[in-house]
């Protein structure tokens, strides 16, 4: 069994991190995920820098174009994680964008990943129908589980299309939004979160956008088994430093010690 | 061989819709409404009237006698800078607020280089009332300050896009961007031949009113429909691929793609994708794009803002890839000397983008029977200060 679908049987809710490789510096990538891993987060994303990020908001795309000015690329972030399997053992998913892959090629891209221990890829502008009839067997060949992301718009219809070629979570979207945009959840958010709850996918739900502290993270796990912070990390090694994230996480997990 | 889109909204290997799940609604609204919507006689009829009312369509077909006898051929030059606003922008914004209006939406949202693609939305919203903020690049609202200005004097709003490179690739970011954040309401009005299917189809149908005319107006000029080039310069593609529409299945015109090669191909200041770019993803579409080896997409550069965009449209990557269209790249010297020989041969001032596809006669011979059309995009008001700087005037 993948780590991802391992890691969704425990009987506790999820704390997923996204951060973007290469930021705040190049080499930071590896003790970012040493930290958070030792610091109780479930699950990571590492965000493969893209020049023009259009499902983010400006938080993550200044860090990926910090990144980038850092000089992280696909091969320099495989380079820092080729070890990455003797000291981190929760899921490690790459989040980035589909024409770096493309570039890198999308099999060559997927067997690296095999190698270095990672278990899953989000790509938010690789359409469902096309990895369904172009990708999957490449993806599934090299046991990666692909995440798809849902929203207050998708249909019931795509929602279980989605659900059904789906084989780790479903990623959530809070709300209609880019990254970063959002302050607290609103009955609106509740009710969605309610009604995809109330589908009894095969797949759990994880929450991600406009997740940013202890409020908004309990409020998402009240009704999916997990959360996703980015934006509110990136903002906190900003201002903070990479020191400062065994504090950034307490905050978050503050009631679940 | 097949040069238009098909039913999954790929030319040949180029086009889909790569696409964040967040747009998905959107554009599949569109996808599901747009051919549909089109094909309504009141909507025929309310286009075709403001093209020809508003717009002042058709634009003439005008026989250049003085720069034919120059080049010892027969040169007819479109005269899309003749239309309200100055530019073949202006038909596909008709076309896409009527969509607009059709679908419900009451929010307009446009990105712009130049700014005559903005000016061409802010002026259509104006028309219908309609609420319109442009995404611009921070650099460009710096150097096309009238434009800014027009956008402004025509109610819309301007929105600095502070990401990435600040310019034209980084505003379309932006206003997909707003279009994420908007789903229900807004709808975006793409000003090129580019962005997920069906936007590069619905603004090639909006713009192919160009070459319906053309061939009409051919007729009436030489008794014949069909000429034996079509020129037109490349940004995203929108006026070429209005130019080109009627005649892509036609054998006998060839068909010429002019792509801007700023300093030179080989300089690291260019924008001429068709050479420069490789098989890849911007703005949603699989297309032609200068990128690093690594997939990030670089900065294009060509003295012509409308030309300035890092791919091109996936009609014309696929035009490109099977050689149905002769691509050919112009410097920036090259398009600016063009430029100044027309105003100088035929009292046109053109703009900078129409310029390059008037300077393949310095490169290319035809023979003296041959019959070629020249899409002249736009006009030159709008790059008055490029010509001063440029010629010191
Ligand atoms: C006059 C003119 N011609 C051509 C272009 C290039 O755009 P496209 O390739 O979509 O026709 C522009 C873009 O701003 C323009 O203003």
């Amino acid at each position: 069994m993948n780590r991802i679908q391992q890691k969704l049987q425990e009987n506790k809710k999820l704390l997923s991190i996204y951060f973007t490789a290469g930021y705040p510096n190049l080499d930071d990538t590896v003790s970012i995920i040493q930290d958070l891993e030792k610091n109780g987060v479930d699950m990571i994303e590492i965000g493969l820098p893209f020049s023009d990020p259009l499902a983010d908001g400006p938080t993550i795309q200044a860090s990926s174009t910090q990144a980038l000015k850092n000089c992280m690329t696909t091969e320099v972030l495989f380079n820092q994680l080729k070890d990455i399997r003797k000291t981190v053992q929760i899921p490690l998913i790459i989040m980035g964008y589909f024409n770096p892959m493309l570039q890198y090629g999308v099999e060559a891209f997927c067997e690296k990943c095999k190698e270095i221990g990672i278990d899953g890829l989000i790509i938010p502008d690789l359409p469902v129908d096309v990895y369904s009839e172009q990708y999957q067997s490449i993806f599934e060949k090299y046991g990666l589980i692909n995440v798809f992301l849902i929203t207050p718009q998708t249909s019931v219809e795509r929602i279980n299309f989605i659900d059904s070629i789906s084989n780790g979570f479903i990623y959530m979207v809070s709300s209609a939004s880019v990254t970063g945009s959002q302050s607290g959840f609103g009955t609106e958010q509740t009710d969605y979160f309610k009604r995809i709850a109330a589908m009894n996918l095969k797949n759990p739900q994880i929450i991600g956008f406009g997740i940013s502290d202890n409020k908004t993270f309990s409020q998402a796990t009240e009704y999916a088994k997990g959360a996703i912070i980015g934006s509110a990390f990136i903002k906190h090694l900003n201002s903070n430093g990479t020191r400062s994230i065994k504090s950034f996480l307490q905050s978050i997990l503050i009631d679940k010690k | 061989m097949s040069y238009n889109v098909n039913e999954k909204g790929y030319y040949g290997e180029f086009g889909g819709a790569y696409i964040p799940e967040m747009l998905y609604p959107n554009v599949e609204e569109l996808r599901q409404n747009y051919l549909k919507v089109m094909a309504e006689p009141s909507f025929k009829k309310e286009f075709n009237q403001l093209l020809k009312d508003y717009v002042g369509r058709p634009s003439p077909l005008y026989f250049a006698k003085r720069l034919s006898e120059t080049y010892n051929t027969k040169i007819y030059l479109k005269r899309e800078d003749l239309n309200h606003t100055g530019a073949h922008k202006i038909n596909n914004t008709i076309g896409q607020i009527l969509m607009a209006k059709r679908l419900g939406k009451n929010r307009i949202i446009a990105e712009t280089g130049a700014g005559q693609h903005g000016v061409a939305t802010a002026t259509v919203c104006a028309l219908m009332g309609l609420e319109c903020i442009v995404y611009m690049g921070e650099i460009d609202i710096a150097r096309q300050a009238p434009n800014v200005a027009r956008m402004k004097m025509l109610g819309a709003t301007v929105v600095p896009a502070l990401s990435g490179s600040r310019t034209l690739k980084d505003a379309t970011n932006e206003a997909i961007r707003d279009w994420i954040n908007n789903p229900v309401d807004t709808h975006y009005i793409i000003g090129s031949a580019i962005g997920p299917h069906p936007y590069p189809d619905m603004v090639t149908r909006f713009q192919s009113v160009i070459s319906e005319e053309i061939k009409w107006q051919l007729q009436e000029h030489e008794g014949r429909e069909n000429p034996d080039y079509v020129v037109a310069c490349i940004g995203g593609g929108s006026n070429a691929a209005g130019t080109y529409y009627h005649f892509l299945h036609e054998d006998d015109v060839n068909i010429i793609a002019v792509e801007a090669a700023g300093l030179g191909i080989d300089s690291g200041e260019s924008a001429a994708t068709s050479v420069l770019g490789k098989e890849g993803i911007i703005h949603g579409c699989k297309t032609l794009l200068m990128q690093t080896k690594d997939g990030q997409i670089t900065e294009p550069y060509s003295i012509s803002a409308g030309l300035d965009y890092p791919g091109v449209g996936p009609m014309h990557a696929h035009l490109a890839k099977t050689g149905r269209a002769e691509f050919m790249s112009i410097t920036d010297d090259d398009a600016m000397k063009a430029g100044l020989k027309l105003c100088q041969l035929e009292g046109i001032i053109p703009a900078i983008e129409s310029s390059h596809a008037l300077a393949i006669f310095e490169h290319k011979t035809f023979k003296p029977d041959d019959i070629i059309v020249v899409s002249l995009s736009g006009r030159g008001d709008k790059d008055l200060d490029t010509y001063i700087n440029y010629f010191k005037l």
